[in-house]
């Protein structure tokens, strides 16, 4: 079996499992967000926190609460780190140093995983499970939250309330997150992944020397770490290692597990808003932008043009063996697509164009499939955008599922696609502009990637490394963290307005001279807005780095 | 619709729908440059973002100057004063209207009535000479003949035909009169005959031609909802290329540090990016087409509904014309003809039709209503049977039609009528013809009565035809059946409506069955049967809890609470003064039809909106092509790849660039006065076409376009 026959296969029956998943997966889902009955464990959690689960909040209630709960996160995380020393598995590492651990804080309770430490030299047991890990469950469930508040602005009319956060964020972690975790635990653990709380074991490796290889809590940490599409790694290679994935199969499992809630989260629009078209036609955006791209880093990567590469046969540098080009290929492009940022090889080792599409999957703004809930919020606002547009052209007031999209509704939609380009372009031009991407490892275009994609990653809270950069000083440390901050929170508080504005609204029916939002020609002009709308405005910049390096 | 309409007033040098006067573009110039002015341009923020770069790289031209440099410097300021040539021409169309219409609007000196009271007799009162300016609401005026209306209002007392063509440009008089729905009149207007007292309604200075001349002159005209969120959506695109090129600059140094040994251009140089070029690329990425255009459509829509004689009086309904899900149109003089006619002669057993007709048509010859007149023209058609004049047949004579009889007919003798059998034959009501039959010795048969009820079954009209010769007994012969004619391209318009996605409602006095046959007939989709003012009222709130928009067009003062509450209301101008404040169109024609076309007129605005958004959006790929290589393939030869179009050179690749983008605005100048064509259809064909023209075509216009530019000025000195 060829190398592409093999990279063919294994993405076919990555979409096939998808599509198997979709309709029970997206169902159970969606019994999850809209269920009323409270089990025992959440209604201890809820007397336990003073929450009644039958009020509800309206949209500026759940932003603060979303707000409150992240800083709260933030807090503690950041006091977790500096206290490291002092509590119990800390495996005698030292205190984390301030700007680190804020960068760290932010980054995990903002689902971007951006790691500036090597977690295996920095973090201890405890850090790791009772702060890392946990910020991997609730912050995927904050994206699949305000996704679900989103969505409920549309279902929903002539009302103020968009559901309750704290009601929201228990059952999405207790009945969606937890369980698939355990399942996909068990799985990695027998695919060979470690489980254990040891503080490593010292070997002697092949040229003489002795190596610590860290033990841990690796694949309880790894499966969330995917499925909540966080990134952290508990080693600083990621899944690029043995321990956290050991196998061609467990790197598909891994996948399928990134993919998994994104792609089936438009079942769950389509159920609430009482059309499951309108959830296909969300999800085929989101497939046809995920597959060009899947489609086109292989193809770039297997071409493997550059001198290396075809020196050697194969643009292997900064792969592992055990997954070859295109299983790394696909791993990179679903890693950028989702929010991931987990990585099993090196992208800064890319070819020009391969690397430059990790780039531009997070530059479309996370939307194809895009994180957990922020993937369905980001293209749901897209859609907003293309109905506004499009909508005119039928001549009526543009509507989107009987809503329409006037003023205020535009506002918040302009706004939020606003946000991540500038703090994107701002960030990359402040590093440019203050010497900052001298920490970078190369010179000329390539270097120039390597910085943009250091912002590109964080303010779209990916958290994925192109690597090549040293992004531990406290310049970068801050500006990252300042990009994850407000690239995860103002759009947020963008979504959850027009959350607001839309359940307001009485329902305008559908008629002939509606716009349909489910058919072929509107999902073209979503995927074609988001290509043209978004990823243009970086084209600039990306004709600097990866275009003049690999055209 | 009358096809005069469109002629205000002077009726003069008004364009035609389309066609753009080259004259009408020089005209408007000075204006264009007068709205350069920043302090005005501010509402435009495209536009200001334009002016504000042509005016750096005019420093940056003065302090360093190249031929390159001073060619952007001049087409950047072209590409303002496109912008706001649009806008003037837009504006120019309302200020000749406008013009007229201040004409029609003299100072006139009013006679205002002091005391007076209803049926004062004329020593009651007193009178005096007021300017009308200073007329006050409630004040009474007399008007006499040959004398202007000074103000808006109702006649209270008296009669008069008005010569109302200052406002409608229609020269025929219409007949005014106090009470009922024909008593408003407008200032301006002419009394042509008798005198009449007027009740002034309007305050000062918010007379029905002051607004009309705020609406056609755009002063102070404000965005509309949808303009509105289109702006924002212009200003957020403009905000993201604006930092997109900003920040540029730090990589375009790194890049330029690391590849020193590429020599300086004019594009790129040790110090970044040129000005110049940061300001063309700039200018070029931001949505300017639709920038520019956008006020001009607008101007250009409520110039299309003033062409054709109706006043919004906001851009808001307008746009909610568009919108509306559901249309109530009035029966009579909407869908129907305003009369029944005769459709078919049913005759009874043992009568042939063409007795029927004979009969028929004797007994209406006297008859001049309008369903006389169609018995006569239905037999004429039917049975050939030639009308024959009162003068032709001097034995008859002629029972007119009278509330009591409830029928009329003639009475015919033989040769000077002294002797001989004698003829009556009589048409009416079908109850009072058969009392005539029975009272003159008939017994008129069951079938009769079956033919009645199966003709009222189906909507329709009957009347029964009778004949009574001496000596005989009176018999029926037979029932004309007279219909609402529906009239001829209806049922086609509706149709239209219902893939529109526009439900129509007929409203009717009439009682249900009838109402039944005539929507069904008309193919209308629903009907309001034995409607009161109250049950319309009801009808739309009901709709607007469904959250539909719904039109309707009124002209009674019972209308003035339904006109408001309606999303569009059109109201009539042969209306009364409450109907016109309460709708928010009013259509000086007069012509009910006329809400159709206004629903269409809204719907070509935003279409024509979207697709020159689509447009500009898409016109930014080529752009890419063509301006990305001539920045960098200096520093990166690899990057001269994307420069299919195979620009001769950077300077002339960008100056194309920024030529095409000036020039485009005056290219599509006329399609935004004129909106983008518009055939009713379903929304996904509509998308689809669109999509295909303004969308494809705005991806491969500009790459002809900037490749036809850099043909041609790649000669220019300095520029290859």
């Amino acid at each position: 079996m060829t190398m592409t026959t093999a990279g063919v296969i294994f993405v076919l029956t990555l979409v096939a499992a998808l599509v198997a998943v979709y309709k029970p997966f997206g169902d159970h889902m969606f019994r999850a967000v809209t269920g009323t009955k409270q089990s025992r464990v959440e209604r201890g959690v809820f007397r336990l926190v003073g929450v009644n689960p039958a009020a509800e909040q309206t949209w500026g209630v759940y932003a603060r609460s979303v707000l409150a709960f992240s800083a709260v996160s933030i807090l503690f995380l950041y006091l977790f780190q500096r206290v490291q020393n002092h509590l119990w598995l800390s495996l005698g590492f030292d205190p984390v140093v301030p700007h680190g651990a804020w960068n760290t804080a932010v980054s995990f309770v903002t689902n971007t995983n951006w790691q500036s430490y090597s977690g295996e030299s920095t973090m201890g047991h405890l850090v790791q499970m009772a702060g890392l890990a946990v910020q991997n469950f609730v912050s995927a469930a904050v994206g699949i939250a305000v996704a679900v508040a989103l969505v409920r602005g549309f279902a929903r009319s002539r009302t103020g309330q968009l559901g309750n956060f704290w009601v929201d964020l228990t059952r999405i972690v207790l009945r969606i997150l937890l369980p698939i975790a355990v399942l996909g635990a068990i799985a990695l653990m027998i695919g060979g992944a470690v489980q254990n709380l040891t503080a490593g074991t010292d070997v002697s490796t092949l040229t003489g020397g002795t190596q610590t290889i860290t033990g841990g809590p690796v694949a309880s940490q790894e499966v969330i770490k995917e499925l909540g599409t966080n990134g952290g790694g508990f080693y600083n290679v990621n899944s690029a290692h043995p321990f956290e994935n050991p196998t061609s199969w467990t790197n598909w499992l891994e996948i399928f597990l990134i993919l998994l809630i994104p792609f089936s989260l438009p079942r769950v629009f389509g159920r609430m808003v009482g059309q499951h078209r309108q959830g296909y036609a969300i999800a085929a955006v989101m497939g046809i932008l995920a597959f060009a791209s899947v489609a086109l880093t292989n193809v770039f990567e297997l071409a493997g043009h550059g001198t290396v590469p075809q020196a050697v046969g194969a643009a292997m540098e900064g792969k592992e063996v055990r997954f070859d080009v295109s299983n790394s290929a696909t791993f990179a492009a679903a890693t950028t697509l989702t929010s991931t940022g987990a990585v099993n090889s090196f992208h800064d080792s890319f070819t020009s164009l391969g690397g430059m599409m990790t780039m531009v999957n997070m530059m479309l703004g996370e939307v194809a499939p895009g994180g957990t809930g922020s993937g369905l919020y980001g293209l749901l606002i897209l859609a907003v955008i293309t109905v506004f547009v499009a909508g005119l052209m039928v001549g009526r007031t543009p509507e989107y599922l009987g809503k329409k999209i006037g003023s205020r509704e535009i506002k918040f939609a302009s706004l939020y696609f606003l946000i991540t380009p500038i703090l994107v372009l701002v960030g990359t031009a402040a590093a440019f502009g203050t010497g900052n991407n001298s920490t970078a490892l190369n010179v000329g275009p390539h270097g120039l990637s390597e910085v943009l994609y250091a912002f590109t990653s964080a303010s779209n809270n990916n958290g994925s490394a192109f690597g090549g950069i040293t992004v531990n000083t406290t310049w970068w440390d801050t500006a990252l963290g300042l990009g994850m901050l407000l690239g995860r929170f103002l759009p947020l508080i963008f979504v959850l307005a027009l959350a607001g504005s839309l359940a307001r609204q009485a329902p305008t029916p559908a008629s002939e001279g509606t716009l349909p939002t489910h058919r072929p020609l509107f999902i073209g002009m979503v995927v074609g807005v988001t290509v043209v709308l978004v990823a243009l405005t970086f084209l600039p910049a990306l004709a600097l780095g990866p275009l003049a390096e690999g055209l | 619709m009358s096809v005069t309409s469109g002629q205000l007033a002077t009726g003069g040098n008004r364009i035609g729908g389309g066609l753009l006067d080259p004259k009408q573009l020089l005209r408007s110039l000075p204006d264009a440059v007068r709205k350069l002015n920043p302090a005005t341009l501010w509402r435009n923020p495209v536009m200001l973002i334009v002016e504000v770069g042509a005016a750096f790289t005019t420093v940056l031209a003065v302090t360093d100057p190249s031929v390159f440099a001073w060619a952007i410097t001049i087409w950047l300021w072209l590409t303002v004063v496109f912008a706001n040539l649009a806008e003037a021409v837009a504006e120019g169309r309302g200020k000749a209207q406008a013009a007229a219409l201040r004409q029609a609007k003299q100072d006139t000196i009013a006679t205002r009535l002091i005391d007076w009271q209803p049926g004062a007799r004329a020593n009651a009162y007193r009178d005096e000479a007021v300017p009308a300016p200073q007329l006050r609401q409630g004040d009474i005026v007399l008007v006499e003949a040959g004398g202007i209306i000074p103000g808006d209002g109702d006649i209270v007392e008296g009669i008069a035909s008005v010569d109302e063509s200052a406002i409608t440009g229609e020269s025929a008089p219409v007949i005014r009169e106090s009470g009922g729905d024909r008593s408003a009149v407008t200032g301006g207007t002419r009394v042509l005959s008798d005198q009449i007292i007027v009740k002034i309604t309007q305050k000062p200075g918010e007379s029905f031609i002051d607004r009309m001349i705020a609406l056609v002159e755009g002063a102070n005209r404000q965005k509309t909802p949808n303009e509105i969120a289109l702006n924002i959506l212009l200003a957020a695109l403009t905000i993201i290329f604006l930092l997109a090129v900003v920040t540029l600059q730090p990589l375009a140094i790194f890049s330029k540090a690391y590849q020193a040994v590429a020599p300086d251009s004019g594009a790129i140089t040790g110090s970044g990016v040129t000005g110049v070029v940061l300001v063309s690329l700039l200018v070029c990425l931001i949505p300017t087409t639709i920038g520019a255009l956008l006020s001009a459509i607008g101007i250009a829509g409520m110039d299309r509904l003033v062409q054709r004689n109706v006043l919004a009086m906001s851009g808001r309904a307008v746009e909610a014309a568009g919108d509306v899900n559901t249309l109530l149109l009035d029966k009579t003089g909407t869908i129907t003809l305003g009369n029944r006619q005769a459709a078919e002669f049913v005759p009874v057993e043992g009568v042939d039709a063409a007795t029927v007709a004979d009969a028929a048509q004797l007994s209406s010859l006297a008859d001049e209503t309008p369903e006389g007149r169609s018995v006569v023209v239905l037999a004429k058609n039917e049975f050939g049977l030639r009308e024959r004049e009162p003068g032709v047949m001097p034995h008859a004579t002629f029972v007119p039609f009278t509330a009591q009889t409830r029928m009329s007919g003639v009475d015919l003798t033989p040769d000077g009528g002294a002797v001989g059998t004698a003829r009556r034959v009589r048409k009416g009501a079908a109850a009072a013809v058969m009392k005539w039959v029975r009272e003159n010795g008939g017994h008129p048969t069951e079938q009769v009565g079956e033919i009645v009820d199966a003709i009222s079954g189906t909507g329709g009209t009957p009347l029964v035809v009778a004949e009574h010769v001496d000596g005989e007994p009176a018999r029926a012969l037979g029932v004309i059946h007279l219909k609402d004619v529906v009239k001829s391209g209806m049922r086609e318009r509706f149709d239209e409506m219902r893939r529109m996605g526009i439900r129509t409602v007929m409203i009717t006095g009439d009682n249900p069955r009838t109402a039944k046959a005539i929507a069904d007939d008309a193919g209308v989709d629903d009907f309001l049967a034995e409607a009161t003012p109250e049950d319309k009222l009801a009808l739309i709130r009901r709709e607007q809890e469904g959250g539909r928009l719904v039109a309707m067009t009124g002209d009674g003062t019972n209308d003035a609470p339904a006109l408001a509450q309606a999303d569009v209301g059109v109201a009539m101008n042969t209306g009364t003064s409450a109907a016109k404040e309460a709708g928010n169109m009013v259509d000086l024609d007069s012509d009910p039809t006329k809400l159709i076309e206004i629903v269409e007129i809204g719907k070509q605005l935003l279409i024509t909106r979207g697709a020159l958004t689509t447009f500009s959006i898409s016109n930014d790929i080529a752009k890419y092509f063509a301006i990305i290589p001539a920045m960098f393939a200096g520093l990166y030869p690899s990057l001269d790849a994307p420069n299919i179009m195979r620009l001769s050179s950077p300077e002339s690749a960008i100056l194309s660039a920024v030529i095409f983008n000036a020039l485009v605005i005056i290219a599509l100048i006329p399609l935004a006065l004129r909106g983008v064509r518009y055939r009713p259809a379903a929304a996904s064909k509509l998308l689809s076409r669109n999509l295909l023209v303004y969308g494809l075509g705005g991806i491969i216009v500009p790459f002809i376009g900037i490749k036809l530019i850099d043909l041609l000025i790649q000669f220019v000195p300095g520029i290859s």
